[in-house]
């Protein structure tokens, strides 16, 4: 069994592989917190800033909205190199696992806050107007009404925000991110180790389905409708 | 005491003002169950919002007890909405809140009550709306009653003075209807809390309500107290609501009243006089007869009504018609 799977998988390092899994783990776990940290208050005021909304702003709403779609129109291999001035000023090297997390929070957040933003719509709008005739003020709307209304198509975006940032991480083998779909473009594509490809294209098949898994069952639970 | 003084609204649509509410006026009494009736665009969902303020008038004053709440800032306004329940026709229940949860919402809001105060409230509303049983569910394991019960206990959580119904029969069943009217019209007399009620079925004013307002495009065009609404309609929009509420066929009634013979009366007896046995005394001392064309006896809330259309040949008509009014019953001459 042993010698099957020395020979089939010669290229494998498997500390490597191990190594690269755990980069992955906190590039999209970190990454992931604060897009969602930064992306649920701004999906939030987008929401709230909307058309016939309670903090109606055009203005306002105009400008965030731009912001967003700009950051999501970028493809992310750009994103990468284009924040890199702006990472080194945060955090102070743009290379690494470290210098990957700001351009994957660039791009995630709002991504996140589009999808805060939809899930807050669909909460039905009598709910809103009956929490008003209770005397709320908007703050106990939001965080009274309209967020544990919002929480299962909130856990859903979370979980579609996972699993891109998992896809973004890939690239970020550009400035040295490291993880599972680097060591794939860079042992099995640029060096033809097709095994090398196999197994971590198949952990990320994995990972993406236990983040799935694990966000349908919260969002499950959650449901009360 | 809730008070319109020219209140109107209207709605901007690209530039344009749309009326919904034209010019009204009319006092709306503590205490009573006053019904406000039309058909859907009427204006009657914008009167009901207007009194807590979910649309602001775009002119003229509302009063409630003497104070002019079109004034209010903004934090005067939320106490103020405390003061006001207000239930739905599609119930609006947090669906993430258990029952009991979703009852204790409007006292949490108001961040002024403990929380065993808050535990005692909740107890005591799951009890009179009769949910005991189901406080620990959430709304989408009840059926559309229980839902609109936990919506009432919720809307009394805060002992408001007013309670604003929105259309809250229209998505139930018969038989649920009257239940949940029955709960409205015992809260009414027990806690002496004004009702204000929108509906589109005159039914629902018959069974509850004191006075009526009936609305047509953005105007109220009869009110006054329900029996006299309901029994002598003027407006036709009104006799259109009485007399879908009752199944009538207009042609069908036409038609009967060509073929009958003689006077047609219609008789209204209202209170007591519905239990006299009045029609055979009458009849054998004027020498008329009379047959029955259609009529229909019920109550309008708790007093007890019949309206009978008659045909009447022979005999002294005359002696016959002072009879029936000096009885206190109400004669209009059809034909």
């Amino acid at each position: 069994m042993e010698a099957l799977m020395e020979s089939l998988f010669s290229n494998v390092d498997w500390t490597e592989i191990g190594w690269a899994s755990w980069d992955t783990l906190v590039m999209v776990g970190m990454s992931l917190l604060f897009s969602v940290l930064i992306g649920l208050p701004l999906g939030v005021l987008l929401f709230l800033f909307g058309k016939r909304q309670l903090l109606e702003q055009p203005i306002a709403y105009a400008v965030l909205s731009f912001v967003v779609n700009v950051l999501r129109s970028v493809p992310f291999i750009i994103l990468l190199i284009v924040m890199i001035p702006f990472t080194v000023m945060l955090i102070g090297t743009s290379l690494g696992v470290a210098g990957a997390i700001p351009p994957l929070v660039a791009g995630g957040a709002p991504f996140f806050a589009r999808l805060v933003e939809t899930s807050l719509r669909e909460v039905d709008r009598g709910i809103i107007e009956a929490t008003q005739a209770m005397g709320a003020t908007v703050k106990q709307i939001v965080f009274g009404a309209l967020l544990p209304e919002a929480l299962p198509g909130i856990i859903a975006g979370i979980t579609v925000t996972a699993i891109t940032l998992v896809s973004y991480a890939a690239m970020s083998g550009v400035v040295g991110g490291g993880g599972l779909g680097d060591l794939a473009i860079r042992f099995g594509y640029q060096r033809f180790q097709t095994d090398v490809m196999v197994i971590t294209v198949a952990l990320l098949v994995i990972f993406v389905q236990l983040l799935q898994m694990a966000g349908d069952r919260l969002v499950l639970y959650f449901s009360r409708r | 005491m809730i008070v319109f003084d020219q209140v109107q609204k209207s709605y901007q649509v690209g530039g344009r003002a749309i009326p919904a509410l034209h010019s009204t006026s009319m006092t709306i009494e503590t205490g009573e169950v006053f019904g406000i009736v039309g058909h859907s665009g009427a204006g009657k969902s914008t009167l009901v919002r207007l009194i807590n303020l979910l649309e602001p008038p775009t002119g003229g004053r509302i009063l409630i007890d003497d104070e002019n709440i079109t004034g209010y800032n903004a934090s005067e306004l939320r106490a103020f909405r405390r003061k006001v329940g207000m239930i739905f026709q599609h119930f609006n229940l947090l669906s993430s809140k258990t029952v009991a949860d979703n009852i204790a919402f409007p006292m949490k809001l108001a961040g002024i009550y403990s929380r065993t105060e808050i535990r005692e409230r909740v107890d005591e509303l799951l009890k009179r709306v009769s949910l005991v049983d189901q406080a620990n569910k959430y709304p989408s394991q009840l059926s559309g009653g229980q839902k609109q019960r936990v919506g009432i206990a919720r809307a009394l959580a805060c002992r408001p003075t007013i309670l604003l119904c929105d259309e809250a029969t229209s998505a139930l069943d018969p038989q649920t209807t009257q239940s949940v009217l029955k709960l409205l019209g015992d809260i009414n007399s027990e806690l002496g809390l004004t009702i204000v009620l929108i509906t589109h079925e005159m039914d629902v004013v018959r069974r509850v309500c004191d006075r009526v307002a009936v609305m047509d495009a953005g105007e109220v065009v009869e009110m006054g107290a329900v029996s006299d609404v309901f029994l002598h309609p003027k407006h036709p929009t009104t006799r259109d609501f009485v007399f879908e509420s009752e199944n009538i066929d207009r042609d069908e009634m036409q038609q009967d009243l060509q073929q009958a013979k003689g006077r047609i009366l219609r008789l209204t007896f209202r209170g007591e006089s519905t239990y006299t046995p009045l029609l055979g005394s009458v009849a054998r001392e004027s020498g008329v007869d009379f047959s029955i064309l259609s009529g229909r006896i019920d109550h309008i809330k708790d007093t007890p009504y019949g309206q009978l259309t008659l045909s009447l040949v022979g005999g002294d008509l005359d002696t016959a018609m002072q009879a029936l009014e000096a009885a206190d019953v109400h004669v209009e001459v059809l034909r």
